[in-house]
């Protein structure tokens, strides 16, 4: 069995962002990137798929520039197999990388797609969906519970009242939530291996996708700022404050 | 312009979030038609047609569409998805599974979480777990928009008189079931509608030390949250997380109980009118976004809060 992973180079999840001057978007230059945390809860989910004998193959493929090379050289660290790389330029929605992906998958047929349930830079929380809406397929999305037999993925679903199970036929799509698991760190010597695995380069014209984006973004601003408040001394001050000044109880 | 609207709900009640998501419609002009898919759903059906502003409400009651599941249900909108502008849902864990789904069906992108409606083509939403915020137009023939419900009142549940049509279920796509659920139960009031609500951190140490929580939501009639750390330690189970990647709230109250505040727990309460933070490190970033902070011991606040409550 087969699996491909998707993964996104963000911005590191520790760094405060700050909105460019002329509000074209957020300060990029000079900041850590990390893979989008979700996604590595996605690599790993199929890693221990793999160490469970359940899975032979973990790729794993990522879109944008020469950088995000670095993102799948994690991955591989982590212990994926292989790597593939989609060279683009530019920013690129979740439709497109949903088409990416369906491209990939009718060349790869892997049995699972796994990619975290959202990106933590646009927090969009659409590729996952929109790629299994593509290929026809399934889809266990925010899991935090995967099983494979038999053919079919049981996925536990982290939902707003609770938690849902679903059996879905594979070939599926799986999003991640965050308590499936907690991802491995890279060892030294995993670090060391991964630079002879191989990253094969497949572009969006080889894959017949057009990137072209259909949102245009006007611009970005600082979200209105809380002011700090009081502090009070004790319980009979807070109360009196929540009930005479506020009037919230 | 004409809206389609898919609605949240039970089967029997149509859930808040659909409420917030008819404000976002009507503001975006044009006709509302509510969609129900559902299994014996007649009762929400009629329950969406009661909303003011509402204009239409269509009706699927199918086997197909009795546990949500997204295959299905994406692929009703699609089919229906001809004659409106624009084909909304609320921004919860049921509209961001199933949207994103009809819109790769639509070939459209999706606008995800909208804060503010500029027109008809541009709207407002957070990026960077709220720590900036997009403006973003859409050039696709169909806008699919997702709807965060506390930056749009609720529309009201009675005043309407739209009329119900039953249409035909598209079918069931039969590679997908449902197996099981655990929900949930509680007395309290919901997270994402609730009026106050009282959460704890890591602070509270263990499950057992949430009962000093739940004593003070009981004597305010509060929602009970916790932050990711208190849910990932296994305190309380997940659906009481507050967050970015939880539950976006915003009460007229909102007290925070041991909880340090990273910043993906302040994305998630930063629109809560009041904000109140009680945690005994004074340097914690929760009072710099509380309006009242109180620098003490929570294990010695919170008994004493119930009892002079």
């Amino acid at each position: 069995m087969k699996v491909l992973v998707a993964v996104k180079r963000v911005i590191d999840f520790n760094v405060k962002v700050r909105v460019k001057a002329d509000q074209s978007g957020v300060e990029t230059a000079n900041v850590k990137m990390s893979m989008n945390p979700f996604d590595e809860i996605a690599v790993e989910e199929a890693l221990r798929l793999k160490e469970a004998g359940t899975v032979s193959e973990v790729a794993v493929v990522s879109a944008g520039g020469p950088q995000v090379q670095e993102t799948i050289r994690t991955a591989l660290a982590m212990g994926a197999d292989r790597g593939i790389h989609i060279p683009c330029e530019g920013d690129l929605e979740p439709l497109a990388v949903a088409k990416l992906l369906k491209a990939l998958m009718e060349k790869e047929s892997p049995d699972l797609v796994i990619m975290g349930k959202q990106a933590i830079d646009d927090d969009c929380n659409q590729t996952g969906q929109m790629l299994a809406a593509l290929a026809n397929r399934p889809q266990g999305t925010f899991a935090s519970k995967l099983v494979l037999s038999d053919g079919k993925a049981e996925v536990t679903r982290e939902i707003d009242g609770g938690l849902e199970t679903v059996s879905i036929d594979l070939p599926a799509v799986i999003t991640t939530d965050l308590r499936l698991n907690e991802p491995r760190y890279a060892s030294l010597p995993n670090i060391m291996k991964a630079k002879k695995k191989p990253i094969e380069e497949v572009t969006p014209q080889d894959l017949g996708v057009d990137v072209t984006p259909r949102l245009e973004t006007l611009k970005v601003e600082d979200p209105p700022v809380r002011a700090g408040g009081v502090i009070v001394a004790d319980v009979d001050e807070l109360l009196d404050k929540l009930k005479n000044e506020a009037k919230v109880i | 312009m004409a809206v389609l609207i898919l609605a949240e709900h039970d089967h029997a009640t149509i859930r808040p979030a659909t409420l917030h998501t008819v404000t976002a419609a009507a503001q975006l002009g044009g006709e509302v038609t509510i969609l129900v898919a559902g299994e014996n759903c007649g009762a929400a059906a009629e329950a969406a047609a009661k909303i003011a502003g509402v204009a239409k409400v269509l009706c699927a009651d199918d086997g197909a569409y009795g546990h949500h599941l997204a295959e299905n249900v994406a692929w009703l909108v699609k089919t229906l998805a001809d004659g409106y502008s624009h084909i909304l849902a609320p921004a919860t864990t049921y509209g961001k599974n199933i949207l994103p789904r009809a819109a790769a069906l639509l070939d459209v992108t999706q606008i995800s979480d909208i804060i503010a409606v500029e027109g008809a083509d541009t709207f407002r939403r957070p990026i960077y777990a709220g720590n900036a915020i997009a403006t973003v137009r859409s050039s696709d023939a169909i806008k699919v928009i997702t709807v965060r419900g506390t930056a749009f009142e609720s529309a009201a549940e009675e005043g309407g008189s739209a009329a119900v049509e039953a249409i035909e279920s598209a079918g069931d796509a039969g590679y997908s079931g449902f197996v099981g659920h655990e929900l949930s139960k509680s007395d309290r009031p919901e997270l994402t509608s609730a009026r106050v609500i009282i959460s704890g951190g890591r602070g509270l140490q263990n499950s057992e030390n949430f009962k000093l929580i739940e004593a003070v939501a009981d004597k305010l009639g509060a929602a009970v949250g916790a932050s990711r750390a208190a849910v990932d330690s296994g305190f309380v189970p997940n659906d009481f997380q507050v967050g970015q990647t939880g539950k976006i709230v915003a009460p007229d109250l909102y007290m925070a109980v041991g909880i340090s505040g990273a910043i993906q727990h302040l994305a998630g309460i930063k629109d809560s009118k009041v904000i109140v933070a009680i945690n005994k490190d004074e340097e914690a970033p929760i009072f710099q976004v509380a309006d009242y902070g109180l620098v003490a011991d929570l294990f010695e606040v919170l008994p004493e809060m119930t009892e002079k409550l």
